[in-house]
């Protein structure tokens, strides 16, 4: 493995200064990262407010532009019609300030999402606690399993790291580099070999070295692949066998990029694998992530965390509230107030 | 993929087809509606606007509505008008450059630019006879390099030694330099996934760019993208000249809005797709048989393509005399049912078939599903040669028998021996020149006496209700 070290050094400069730009006022900083990611959504909520509401009264153009606004930022078509009618409801014919509009907006969004924001607690009482990462291929696993993994360690828990995708090319070299990063144990087997024995085995390893919790990184599958269920829902019934409470999490990784689709992917997974929270990633781009709404509104399964760059740090709970008002624009106002 | 929205414009289309005469108000409605199954479909805001614009003025603007088959003329419309969303076929890369041709493939993080390309470096390789080498530029995600070196490996496609502590630039210009030295026709270049506002490292492709002077960069999109896609196409096309999309897990069952967005945003066309995990899995794009797909009106050509691929004509044409004889035994049967397989199983043909989408879901759900097709192969795998010579030797202990080995009941034996016998009946049917109605179905479903198609299958399919019938068989077994 001495041919990844230099890579690495590479890496870890890169994000050492990802580090260093958000370890001293963390709190801050993620907020003002997420708004930066969605600024570019909340930006043109605002933009589309403040050049909408110079006509201070709400009417029914003002109405479809504030509409564009949403669908563009993936909340879904049914969502969108019933936010906008409960600012109809709310405001129509009645003269409104920006702010207002804004803050209804924030509102009506936190409002969705605050039954479902609940961070990833990890109770004592299971020896290993055993969370899955299920999803779609290249949604972020690997990368979301190295971050938790990190904070984890820093909280001062034993953790191991099972490399059950053994279907990608690359992917155990991968967690491998992550849990040499993150200090954590890592088991695996050769590429290829069947997963449900390997976690068999690392389920079993984890107890007898007083793990307190393991990681296991599964093979991104699409949910229209019924082999591919029915071998994710194998894996569950091996950790069962060894530990009729696990596995204790299955948390899904949904791309913020994905649109509508990412309903379907929670639905399946969840009727399949028994998905009991999520994990967004790449909110740093100009996703919105606006399918959230729509899905906590389905499923009302709990959102834990929201992944906001590549770096070891850049994983952080996720709260309705920062969510909310990063999409309604209100921080931006709030900063530059 | 795409059924979705051809589910959903169904529907529109039906109830328009239930007036007699259509008036402005008619088209408007059908439009709005058109418009929602647009969006949920993910297909950009932007895009379905103008999309309905165009069609909203073509319809009312030539007086559509006063013409004789008013309906037809608006379904032609938004026909014509998906395939001008979609564009011209592309056809693949253009290789008509001096080699060593450099291909950049770049997109954000997870898109599957590392595995498309490898898939595109053994299609190059063996459909285009192109010598190709693989480089990863990637030196940012743990283990990239070595994800695409593995996968060369798979491949039989030569990779770049990686050398630990490169820069992109430098090991994108050592693959130039190792490509002109050892005769590479296409080297293809795996970037790093990243942000398309993320300057610095959209900074460093510029400089690649700048440097190996890419004859192709192709922007790796994932098919389930929502309305970000089109920030996505644009940030990378205004900051590196994009000259075409290849878009990934179009075998997923999003709704393929992407594909409709990616092109109309950028201008640029969409030359592949990736539709499945293996290898092999990725195809030319063809725009017009997606608006087909999208339309409920199947795809025969790739149905037929997939079919030639399949199905070795000499072989054909020996069961096609095996048949007349009426000498066609289980062996030939086992053999079919594995064709059917590498046609992409019965989804993927079903998916291809005409006016079958609606009823495709319930006949997949009903767990008509490959499996039922594996099982009949291994029922057929359980007997000895004789048996499956002649059939009629299986009597109540051979076939107690094989259900065990093949692990399945009586019963499927007993179906399975029916399903065989029909076909052979109708075979002779044919043989003997008794085409009758029964000939009407089968042409029908496949385009008339296509060549490729080995005469059992289509004699399976024949038997009254075509495929469905020979489906429905195979899900008998429960």
């Amino acid at each position: 493995m001495t041919k990844k070290v230099e890579t690495n050094e590479n890496m870890q400069g890169k994000e050492a200064d990802k580090q260093e730009s958000s370890s001293p006022i963390q709190k801050k900083g993620w907020i003002r990262r997420l708004s930066d990611g969605l600024s570019h959504s909340s930006g043109t909520i605002r933009k589309h407010a403040f050049s909408l509401f110079t006509k201070r009264k709400l009417d029914e153009s003002l109405l479809e532009n504030l509409e564009m606004v949403l669908l563009k930022a993936d909340f879904g078509v049914g969502n969108t019609i019933s936010i906008i009618q409960s600012l109809r409801n709310e405001y129509n014919g009645k003269d409104v300030s920006p702010e207002k509009i804004a803050g209804t907006l924030a509102r009506e969004v936190e409002r969705i999402l605050l039954p479902v924001a609940h961070p990833l607690n990890i109770a004592n009482t299971h020896h290993p606690h055993i969370i899955f990462l299920v999803g779609v291929n290249g949604s972020g696993k690997t990368t979301t399993i190295g971050k938790l993994a990190t904070q984890f360690r820093k909280e001062g828990k034993k953790v191991m790291l099972a490399a059950c995708d053994t279907f990608r090319a690359g992917a155990i070299d991968q967690l491998k580099i992550w849990a040499e990063r993150s200090g954590t144990e890592f088991i695996a087997r050769a590429p290829g070999a069947d997963p449900a024995g390997l976690l068999f085995d690392a389920i079993s390893q984890a107890r007898k070295e007083g793990m307190n919790i393991l990681l296991v990184d599964t093979a991104g599958r699409l949910q229209n692949r019924q082999d591919l269920m029915a071998e994710l829902q194998k894996l569950v019934r091996v950790a069962q066998k060894q530990d009729q409470t696990a596995p204790h999490d299955i948390i899904i990784v949904l791309d913020a990029t994905t649109g509508q689709n990412a309903l379907q992917q929670v639905e399946v997974f969840k009727k399949t694998a028994g998905v009991t929270g999520i994990i967004m990633t790449k909110l740093d781009g100009t996703a919105k992530g606006g399918i959230l709404l729509a899905i906590a509104d389905q499923y009302a399964l709990p959102i834990h965390a929201i992944g906001i760059g590549e770096g070891i740090n850049d994983l952080q709970p996720f709260t309705a509230h920062e969510f909310a008002q990063a999409i309604a624009g209100q921080r931006e106002r709030e900063q530059s107030q | 993929m795409f059924d979705h929205l051809s589910s959903r414009l169904a529907p529109i289309f039906d109830r328009l087809k239930k007036r007699a005469v259509l008036v402005e108000k008619d088209v408007n409605e059908a439009l709005i509606e058109i418009r929602r199954a647009l969006l949920e479909a993910d297909v950009a805001l932007e895009v379905v606007q103008s999309f309905i614009d165009r069609i909203r003025h073509k319809a009312i603007g030539h007086e559509i509505i006063k013409s004789v088959t008013p309906v037809q003329q608006v379904i032609k419309l938004v026909h014509d008008e998906l395939v001008h969303l979609l564009g011209e076929d592309a056809g693949g890369i253009n290789l008509e450059a001096e080699s060593p041709i450099a291909v950049m493939l770049v997109g954000l993080q997870g898109s599957g630019k590392t595995t498309t390309a490898a898939k595109l470096g053994l299609r190059l390789s063996t459909q285009d006879k192109q010598k190709i080498l693989l480089a990863s530029l990637d030196v940012y995600r743990p283990a990239a390099q070595e994800q695409l070196r593995v996968l060369g490996c798979e491949a039989g496609i030569e990779t770049l030694p990686i050398v630990e502590g490169q820069l992109p630039a430098q090991i994108a210009m050592r693959a130039m330099q190792a490509a002109k030295l050892s005769g590479v026709d296409v080297v293809i270049l795996d970037t790093a996934g990243r942000v398309h506002i993320d300057e610095p490292l959209m900074v460093e492709m510029s400089s690649v760019k700048a440097l190996v002077n890419p004859h192709e960069i192709l922007l790796v999109a994932d098919a389930l993208t929502g309305q970000d896609a089109v920030n996505i196409a644009r940030g990378f096309d205004s900051c590196l000249g994009l000259t075409g999309v290849v878009l990934t897990r179009l075998d997923g069952d999003g709704r393929g809005g992407a594909a409709l967005s990616m092109r109309a945003v950028t201008g640029r066309p969409i030359k592949y797709a990736g539709v499945g995990e293996k290898l092999d899995c990725l195809d030319l794009f063809r725009p017009g048989r997606v608006a087909d797909q999208i339309l409920g009106m199947g795809d025969i050509i790739g149905l037929v393509e997939k079919a030639s691929q399949a199905f070795d004509a000499g072989t054909s044409e020996q069961l096609a005399r095996k048949m007349e004889k009426g000498n066609f035994d289980l062996t030939d049967l086992s053999g079919q049912l594995e064709q059917m397989t590498k046609m992409g199983g019965i989804a993927g043909m079903l998916g291809m078939l005409p006016g079958i989408g609606k009823i495709k879901d319930q006949l997949l759900s009903s767990r008509m599903d490959d499996q039922s097709i594996k099982r009949q192969i291994a029922i057929i795998s359980s007997m000895t040669p004789l048996e499956r010579r002649k059939p009629d030797v299986l009597k109540a202990s051979r076939k107690k028998r094989i259900a065990a080995g093949a692990g399945v009941r009586v019963e499927d034996v007993n179906k399975l021996l029916k399903m065989y016998y029909q076909a052979v009946d109708m075979m002779k049917a044919f043989g003997k020149g008794k085409r009758g109605k029964k000939k009407g179905t089968t042409s029908g479903l496949f385009g008339g006496g296509l060549p490729q198609i080995p005469p059992g299958l289509s004699g399976l399919s024949g038997s009254g209700g075509g495929l469905t019938d020979f489906f429905r068989s195979l899900k008998k077994k429960d």
